[in-house]
């Protein structure tokens, strides 16, 4: 019966690797229930011309990465350097913006009519595209957030890796840096490329 | 003279019991942490962007809905709680829903869909959360099982022999209070 005397140093060792393991999990990464899906179908303005809508069926037939922000969203600032990057070595990034307008804990919205939202959204993110250049092969504007809705959205920045039959692969909830993209989303990346 | 509870505590016998009272506690806290939250939420501030429904049976089964329904950003509210932006959407989203005809289990349906299961307070008891339904239960018993393991050691330990029939007639009488005769006194 000496073992028992080992118990308490049983249950012990049982606590850490469980805190090991549990600790290491971030409650605030909620894992997508869309991976695996094709990409919800949507038509948003585009920003270049509002008049022209654009969503999933207009950018499929080659993988792409559906980047959403928001100018006053401050991780996206920190990403935007990176996505520059990314799109000179030749990945295809689409934005999707926000609630750039309504979005904003600084302003309130619910005064503004949706003609003046508008201009005031497009001005916002004209400025920020002239200032830190254009990482986007397409832009269109979500002013509503009700198509973030669709894809499941809680925050920003989120990118969703898409592969050229539309379907969602993967997504990354925080910004993209240098480290995440060389230690794991570069391969994520390149395995959109083979999966048609 | 009563047999004492703890007869003579050894080394084995309080890391006996320290293991069964930590398993219990382990066992038994996730019943408490739901309790706990609810109180917290409920002390929330009001809305502010909300759009409530003008009819008030609508508004009241929106607001009920929204309740089992976590909030993605804040996590420890329901969307109806919650001031965050997102909960104030998806709370629209509800109220919209509700007022196109949509049933209670279409909007669940909906959130999970996009959100996943996560959103709800209350998971579905399916093979995925079973530990988590049936863990508490399973604790608490292996705890149970470990007290009555170690008081039954402890006893035979202790060398209390069993009662033989004379002892137990006694201790009957005593339990049912009857009026003792002098000699057993």
């Amino acid at each position: 019966m000496r073992w028992k005397y080992g118990l308490p140093l049983i249950v012990f060792a049982g606590l850490v690797l469980l805190f090991a393991f549990g600790f290491r999990l971030d409650p605030r990464e909620v894992p997508s229930p869309l991976i695996g899906k094709a990409a919800p179908l949507f038509s948003l303005p585009r920003f270049v011309d509002p008049q022209s809508q654009a969503g999933p069926q207009t950018w499929q037939g080659a993988p792409y990465l559906l980047n959403v922000w928001a100018t006053w969203c401050v991780s996206c600032r920190q990403e935007h350097a990176y996505l520059l990057q990314l799109k000179a070595q030749g990945v295809r990034i689409i934005g999707f913006n926000y609630k750039e307008v309504r979005g904003d804990a600084q302003l309130d919205a619910r005064q503004m009519t949706v003609q003046a939202e508008t201009e005031f959204a497009w001005q916002r993110i004209g400025e920020w595209l002239r200032d830190g250049g254009n990482p986007y092969a397409d832009l269109v504007v979500d002013l509503t957030g009700r198509t973030a809705i669709d894809y499941g959205v809680y925050g920003t920045p989120e990118t969703f890796f898409i592969d050229g039959a539309g379907v969602i692969r993967y997504k990354h909830i925080g910004p993209i840096t240098r480290e995440l993209w060389e230690k794991s989303l570069r391969a994520k990346w390149q395995a959109l490329q083979g999966g048609q | 003279m009563a047999a004492r509870l703890f007869p003579r505590e050894t080394l084995k016998q309080r890391c006996a019991v320290a293991a069964v009272v930590a398993a219990a506690v382990i066992g038994l806290a996730p019943l408490a942490g739901p309790l706990g939250q609810t109180a917290y939420a409920a002390g929330q501030a009001p809305e502010e962007r909300a759009q409530p429904l003008s009819d008030p049976v609508l508004e009241a089964r929106a607001l009920a809905l929204g309740r089992q329904l976590r909030c993605v950003v804040c996590q420890n509210q329901s969307i109806a709680e919650s001031n965050a932006e997102l909960a104030h959407d998806l709370m629209n989203e509800v109220r919209s829903m509700l007022r196109a005809g949509k049933s209670e289990a279409e909007i669940i349906d909906f959130l999970v869909a996009r959100y996943g299961q996560f959103v709800l307070f209350k998971p579905p008891f399916d093979g995925r959360t079973l530990l988590l339904w049936v863990g508490p239960f399973l604790l608490a018993g292996v705890a149970l099982w470990g007290l009555w393991a170690a008081v039954r050691a402890r006893n035979r330990q202790a060398g209390i022999p069993p009662l033989d029939e004379a002892e137990k007639a006694r201790a009957d009488a005593l339990l049912a209070d009857e009026p003792l005769r002098k000699d057993l006194r």
